[in-house]
């Protein structure tokens, strides 16, 4: 089986965010970079599927020079081959058709990536990635099966989950539990350095959204604290004071 | 011209957060001097389908076709842009939820719409047509300008009040035409909780981290939750240990939600967890360490051992009523 696993490259959880440039542009220092959390559930998932069952896993990002350090890591997770688009990710629509273009050229029987990204948490590349290719998506994916060439999942809704099924080819968005979180050993980062990275060119894609400036949210006051042996009296001030019972 | 708003429902009753998206599609529809026309997919009762009318649509399309029982994301994309067409709608708004994200991307593709999620407040027209979204899990905001003629949009739970107010709607049954493609995903199984608030939907969420110190205990958590209407939670280690279902982990990885009043017992606040909780309206925090950094989030905190300060919130809680 031959998947596909797209990753984005976005700023660590714990990363302080800021602005500059007026507040447009991301405050890029002390940022560390890492694969998207869902993104990197879904590399493992990938990664057990070949294990079991044969194939290969190509990581997929759309990104320039900088991001091949977090290619990189994919590759050391377990990937066996990478290839970078080699553009900004403006929004979700020009990334989605960026990866469509590729697909399109390369037949994969499944597209895994996370079911959002926590940059810009859109949660629309696998959706306009199924649209595009005319196949099905189906998003947040928490377990993932192949059996004879149908996808078996089960899909959070809710206050619960359903098990849905679907022929391949078939873009899924991911969450946890979907896989173990995979930790790549030595001698996965010693062959993902050789391992195979291909730069492709962008296709064009028009604009639909322009991205204006940023901002950050106002500045929470202190909290207010409540006597241990009195906690009753947070009721009061829930009603009285924050008005929110 | 029209603004469409697209309403889903849960549980056979429509949801709060659809209401609050009927009401942000009026409040726009009201700027560009046209009507909201809302969508309702679903065989819900006269009553509630008119209701619509009270938070601010002038008409309801009604669609009771069996095949879009269950929510999925081709078909009801379909659906959904088929009523956009039909009501020359340039607008369509719907409210984020997990479902939505999948309808939404495909809606946007087959209208050709330029598409913003998560918005959190209503449009600016001035110039253009920005809308303000929450970006970095609630850390930031970006403000995009939607260049397209047709435009979709979510938003945010809690993004917006829902009003009732004494308006009416015309209903008309609406049945769209939907080909087997659309039918390529099919839902073999529906395993639903059942009795408890619904977490993303809920005004209030009680949630309970390792301080509690094992499954045996939770029904602290379930009481305060029960005395207030809330819904519970937990944090990750919670339901990695698999003291409670996955379905109640608030945080990055696990669901996001935004209350009016998120209660916090014996979680410290990993930034992980916060990234779940930081547009909850009021963070109220109950743990037994001064320095746990969740006390830097909350708007109100009690620093006590949770087994002796929560079994007197729920005493007071009750008495509340």
């Amino acid at each position: 089986m031959k998947i596909l696993v797209c990753i984005s490259n976005v700023p660590d959880t714990t990363s302080k965010i800021s602005f500059t440039d007026n507040n447009t542009k991301l405050n890029t220092s002390g940022i560390q970079y890492i694969i998207g959390p869902y993104d990197e559930y879904a590399l493992s998932r990938a990664i057990e599927l070949k294990e079991a069952a044969g194939g290969t896993v190509t990581v997929l990002n759309v990104g320039e020079a900088d991001t091949e350090p977090t290619i990189r890591k994919a590759l050391a997770i377990g990937a066996d081959d990478a290839i970078r688009i080699n553009a900004f990710p403006k929004d979700a629509f020009y990334v989605a058709s960026q990866i469509a273009a590729v697909v399109k050229s390369e037949n994969y029987d499944l597209i895994l990536m996370g079911r959002e990204s926590i940059d810009y948490n859109s949660g629309l590349v696998h959706g306009i990635v199924g649209e595009l290719l005319g196949i099905p998506s189906v998003s947040p994916v928490m377990k993932l099966d192949i059996e004879g060439g149908k996808a078996i999942m089960s899909r959070e809704i809710e206050g619960g989950k359903e098990i849905v099924e679907a022929q391949l080819p078939l873009v899924a968005g991911c969450q946890e539990p979907i896989a173990e979180w995979k930790i790549p050993n030595m001698r996965g980062i010693m062959s993902a350095r050789t391992k195979p990275l291909k730069v492709v060119e962008p296709t064009d894609v028009a604009d639909n959204v322009k991205l204006l400036n940023y901002e950050l949210p106002a500045p929470k006051g202190a909290c207010k604290m409540i006597d241990a042996s009195t906690p009753e009296k947070l009721f009061d001030l829930l009603k009285n004071e924050a008005k929110v019972l | 011209m029209s603004v469409l708003v697209f309403v889903e429902g849960a549980g056979g009753e429509i949801k709060k957060s659809s209401l609050e998206a009927v009401g942000y599609a009026s409040a726009l529809a009201k700027k560009i001097n046209t009507q909201a026309v809302a969508l309702v997919i679903g065989n819900y009762s006269d009553d509630q389908i008119s209701s619509l009318g009270k938070f601010g649509a002038s008409k309801v399309l009604s669609c009771k076709n069996d095949k879009l029982s269950q929510p999925l994301p081709m078909p009801y994309a379909s659906a959904i842009a088929e009523a956009a067409k039909k009501e020359n709608a340039d607008t369509i708004i719907l409210s984020r939820s997990s479902v939505v994200d999948a309808i939404a991307s495909r809606l946007a593709l087959k209208l050709g719409a330029g598409i913003v999620t998560n918005v959190v407040d209503l449009p600016d027209l001035s110039s253009g047509f920005k809308v303000k979204k929450s970006i970095y899990t609630g850390k930031a905001f970006a403000f995009y300008d939607l260049t397209s003629a047709k435009k979709v949009i979510t938003i945010s739970k809690n993004a917006y009040s829902a009003v009732e107010g004494s308006g009416s709607a015309t209903v008309e049954a609406f049945d769209p035409q939907l080909s087997d493609s659309d039918f390529k995903v099919q839902i073999k199984e529906t395993q639903k909780a059942t009795g408890d608030v619904l977490l993303t939907e809920a005004d209030i969420v009680v949630s309970g981290g390792r301080g509690l110190k094992g499954p045996e205990n939770w029904n602290l958590v379930i009481d305060l939750a029960k005395a207030l209407g809330a819904a519970t939670g937990c944090s990750k280690p919670v339901s990695d240990l698999d003291w409670r279902p996955h379905h109640e982990h608030v945080g990055q990885t696990g669901v996001k939600v935004s209350p009016n009043l998120y209660i916090a017992l014996g979680i410290s606040g990993a930034i992980q967890h916060l990234a779940g909780v930081n547009s909850s309206k009021v963070i109220v925090v109950v743990n037994k360490d001064p320095e746990a950094p969740f006390f830097k989030a909350a708007d109100y905190g009690i620093v006590g051992d949770v087994f002796e300060v929560v079994p007197k919130l729920i005493e007071a809680a009750k008495a509340l009523k």
